[in-house]
């Protein structure tokens, strides 16, 4: 449902038409450059620029302590660690969702496609929510966890399960089109040339979808990261145990220690520039491959 | 299964079976979750949670805003687009992949960023003070925050559908002596609609349940400025999961229900580009 | 060397009944055409000798041993697509290397081996020089050699090949055509090869197979297909035709407004039947000699080269009767537009339809 995350395989973008007509609707569109700019400035480019600034208000100092104090440390510890488990797993099943999807026809093929999807219309308050109904000690499998003295709600693998909802159709919906777009026969030529399995994949599945399968990898790490809503709800918010990054900046921030959540929050921003930084990079190569295919 | 495997490629058995063992756990059973606990609540007491003044109140907020919002975006988006793809400018570039920061930035980073920025005193609160119009903690301060969150989905859906736009058919109206304006509203703009609603739905379904850039701006004062969500969230801290699971279970048929829509008129608008050859 | 066996071959996607009751043998060293109309189920039949798709029911035999259910990975056939498939992130080399290089360590030749294997490969189909340039960089003729190097990288017993000259233009797609023809001259490996192109098939082939709506037709060599066609449409198909229809009743097709002598067909009486005659078969004739000639007015000539197509509407009938004649005998009749003359057919095949 998030139309704009992925790269276009469109081979007319490199038909793009840059340059309107001069003369004619030339001070409509400078008009139309004008409020277009001073709208993207209010919403985007200064809050970007305003993080930093915030972010270094009180010095270097107050924003080095501020990343490098205990709370801070074991937040960002958790949020890598969190990162770590969410990633690998979903890639895994990013692979495999669109694997099935674009090689093979089944009965019922859209339906996991919407299912897939699914995670991103659902507020990740109510993400967090489920998994509070499902695992607390009132729930339906939290009496079974509580006997065996594990627990799931107010603690990591609450956080974790929460994540990897939140995060789960990332890697898909980054593979379905690019996959598609290459269509089979590559790898039937490879299997017909006497490659298994295996070998098909890494050699010639995997070259053809490693642009996608990155960026997709770096979208899921940056939303595990940055995710908040569900988190707030399935952690305990216990200082230094289950305290991620956005939760943490949360806390400094209603302790009125703005320029510490600040800081927090910009080493988050500094990861959402380089997804974005990647995504231009996808885009221009796409754009070169469809020019070169053009030739 | 096996009939309709089309061809003879390795894997399907173990990745269609891990993706479905896969979404069961993790989203299917889970969501269903919201269901059987509203189930079990019964109807009178679930009917008593949901027209409650409060949640009332915060559904009417929550849909206000993301209706406002998604509204803004939809005029912004549209013009934002039309300059991306059809004006030159310096650091457009820079712009167009800048589109994509709500994306990419921790909602809870938005948040208190885009509270220090809107409040009273802020770098650009300060300018609407005077005129008496407070943004942060109030319903406009909501929308702000949505809008952020919506912003890049009109321009996103739109900005392909201009970009392949058949050049012809303008210079074609604009030789039948159409002016700059009509050779717009009745030759362009009706190729964009569909784009246009399909990014305004989206947009507003995000804004429905966006919780972590809201919080922070909103106030979060109860019949004002408390949003669904927040409501959600504010009962379950006070383990009144009952109160919480109704209120949820709405929520999700409503953006069920979004979601749907969405598709349908996806698929509709195909299928009449289809006919129209 | 490797002879085929089809038998019995069936094979649906869903409601679509793509191959029926396919029996075909195709013998060592044989050059063999599928040809058809799109959707007659010519790739299907392809892919499923290559193993590239399962038949619902049936069985595929090589040389004379079942292969039905092995994959197509221990087939040992050389595949060369119809876009040619080739994998785009390699370069040439290593696009034909590909199925040396994923072979069990103890089967794999060493990598002196795999080079010498394809550099003599890059020589055959004339692209030495090549070896480090990406798909991308190659035109489409040097792009479809490249997928049949790498097809025969493997020494497959059997070359399949999927309207291998369908995507190039015209003066390549002739030049190709030879060249597979002497490679398979020289190589005399089993080759069958998928094609909409009757001219293409004629020109290359040993055996035609002509498919329509999953069924065959008819196969043969191709001076027997173009000659004596087993049916209308097979006749339609290889050429032009005029179909006659008409009622078979005393060693006659009685048409309207002619009688026509149809020898062989003594034992029918008063049956549908269709006669296929060639615009080159018909003559024209000024004056009525005899019942088999019917009444036609001239609507439209125009000459290709030194044949010149006379199109006629017949009298009797409110068909259209297409006429080849050569320079000498057009000049001579001096026909005019409007004109009314009489038609003969020379020769005629008549077909019972459902026999």
């Amino acid at each position: 449902m998030h139309p704009s995350l992925e790269t276009s395989v469109d081979t007319n973008s490199s038909k793009r038409r840059r340059g309107a007509k001069a003369g004619a609707g030339g001070g409509i569109n400078t008009l139309l450059i004008g409020i277009a700019l001073l709208y993207l400035s209010m919403l985007l480019f200064v809050p970007l620029v305003a993080i930093f600034v915030k972010a270094f208000e009180k010095g270097f100092g107050v924003y080095w302590a501020a990343i490098t104090e205990s709370d801070a440390l074991s937040a960002v510890r958790l949020t890598l660690f969190v990162t770590a488990i969410v990633v690998p797993l979903n890639t895994l099943f990013g692979i495999a969702a669109a694997w099935a999807v674009t090689k093979f026809h089944f009965r019922g093929k859209q339906v996991l496609v919407s299912l897939v999807e699914l995670p991103f219309s659902v507020s990740p308050v109510i993400a967090g929510l489920i998994f509070v109904l499902l695992f607390s000690p009132g729930g339906v499998l939290g009496p079974w966890f509580v006997e065996h003295g594990l627990n799931i709600i107010f603690s990591v693998p609450g956080i974790i399960i929460a994540t990897i909802f939140v995060t789960l159709p990332f890697v898909a919906r980054e593979l379905i089109p690019v996959l598609e777009a290459r269509g089979g026969s590559e790898e039937e030529a490879a299997v017909s040339l006497g490659a298994n399995g295996w070998q098909m994949f890494w050699r010639v599945t995997l070259p053809n979808m490693k642009w996608g399968l990155l960026y997709g990898i770096i979208l899921c790490s940056a939303r595990s990261i940055g995710e908040f809503g569900a988190v707030s709800v399935v952690s305990g918010r216990i200082r230094g145990l289950t305290n991620t990054m956005p939760l943490h900046v949360e806390i400094l921030y209603n302790e009125y220690q703005f320029s510490a959540a600040f800081a927090v929050a910009s080493l988050m921003s500094i990861l959402a520039v380089i997804t974005l930084i990647m995504k231009s990079f996808m885009e221009w190569k796409t754009e070169q491959r469809a020019n070169r295919e053009v030739h | 299964m096996k009939k309709n495997r089309s061809h003879v490629l390795p894997g399907f058995g173990l990745s269609l079976g891990f993706a479905i063992f896969y979404l069961s756990l993790i989203v299917l059973i889970p969501l269903s979750m919201v269901f059987i606990e509203t189930a079990q609540l019964g109807w009178d007491e679930w009917f008593r949670i949901v027209t409650s003044e409060r949640v009332i109140h915060s559904y009417k907020i929550s849909f206000g805003t993301s209706l406002a919002a998604a509204g803004i975006n939809a005029v912004f988006g549209l013009i934002v687009a039309w300059v991306l793809v059809r004006c030159t400018f310096p650091g457009k570039r820079l712009l167009d992949a800048l589109i994509d920061l709500p994306f990419a930035l921790p909602t809870a980073v938005a948040g208190i960023t885009l509270t220090t920025l809107y409040s009273e005193n802020g770098w650009i609160g300060q300018f609407f003070a005077p005129l008496n119009i407070k943004i942060a903690f109030t319903p406009l301060g909501i929308t702000v925050a949505l809008i952020f969150i919506g912003l890049p989905f009109v321009v996103r859906m739109v900005q392909p559908v201009l970009q392949n736009l058949d050049k012809e058919v303008e210079e074609a109206a604009e030789s039948l002596g159409a002016s700059r304006f009509q050779t717009f509203r009745k030759v362009i703009f009706p190729e964009l609609l569909p784009a246009l609603l399909s990014g305004f739905s989206l947009a507003f379904a995000r804004g429905l349940g966006e919780y972590g850039s809201v919080v922070f701006i909103a106030g979060n004062m109860p019949m004002k400025t408390e949003i669904a969500p927040l409501l959600i969230m504010t009962k379950l801290e006070q383990f009144d999961y009952a109160g919480a699971t109704a209120i949820a279970s709405v929520m999700l048929v409503i953006s069920f229900v979004c979601l749907i829509l969405i598709n349908l008129f996806q698929i509709w608008c195909r299928k009449d580009r289809l006919a129209k050859g | 060397m490797m002879s085929i066996q089809i038998r019995r071959v069936s094979k649906r996607f869903g409601n679509f009944l793509a191959l029926q009751n396919i029996d075909l043998e195709i013998s060592d060293g044989q050059l063999v055409a599928l040809l058809g109309p799109s959707g007659s189920g010519k790739t299907t039949l392809l892919r499923i000798i290559a193993g590239l798709e399962r038949p619902d029911e049936g069985a595929v035999l090589f040389d004379g041993k079942d292969i039905t259910d092995v994959h197509v990975r221990h087939r040992k056939v050389g595949f060369v697509f119809q876009h040619y498939a080739l994998f785009k992130h390699m370069t040439v080399f290593e696009n034909i290397a590909f199925g040396l290089k994923v072979r069990k360590r103890r089967e794999r030749p060493s990598s002196s081996e795999i080079k010498r294997t394809v550099d003599k490969l890059l020589s055959l189909v004339k692209l030495e020089g090549f070896a480090n340039r990406y798909p991308h960089q190659l035109s489409g003729g040097q792009r479809q050699r490249v997928a049949l190097a790498r097809a025969l990288a493997v020494k497959p017993r059997i070359l399949l090949l999927d309207e291998p000259f369908g995507a190039l233009d015209a003066k390549v797609r002739k030049e190709l055509r030879r060249w597979l023809r002497r490679l398979h001259d020289e190589y005399r490996m089993t080759t069958v090869f998928v094609t909409h192109d009757q001219e293409e098939a004629l020109d290359v082939a040993d055996k035609i197979v002509i498919m329509n709506k999953g069924a065959i037709e008819q196969i043969g060599p191709p001076d027997e297909v173009y000659d004596e066609p087993a049916s209308p449409f097979v006749y339609d198909f290889l050429g032009s035709v005029n179909l006659f229809h008409g009622r078979l009743a005393d060693g006659k097709l009685k048409l309207k407004g002619a009688e026509i002598d149809v020898p062989g067909h003594f034992g029918a009486s008063n049956v549908e039947a269709v006669g296929c005659v060639r615009p080159h078969q018909l003559s024209i004739e000024r004056e009525k000699n005899g019942g088999d000639s019917f009444r036609a007015t001239v609507q439209y000539c125009r000459s290709i080269g030194p044949d010149v197509f006379i199109e006629l509407a017949a009298a009797e009938s409110d068909k259209y009767v297409e006429v080849q004649l050569n320079k000498e005998e057009f000049q001579k009749l001096n026909l005019k537009k409007g004109e009314t003359v009489f038609v003969r057919p020379r020769e005629m095949r008549v077909f019972i339809p459902g026999h």
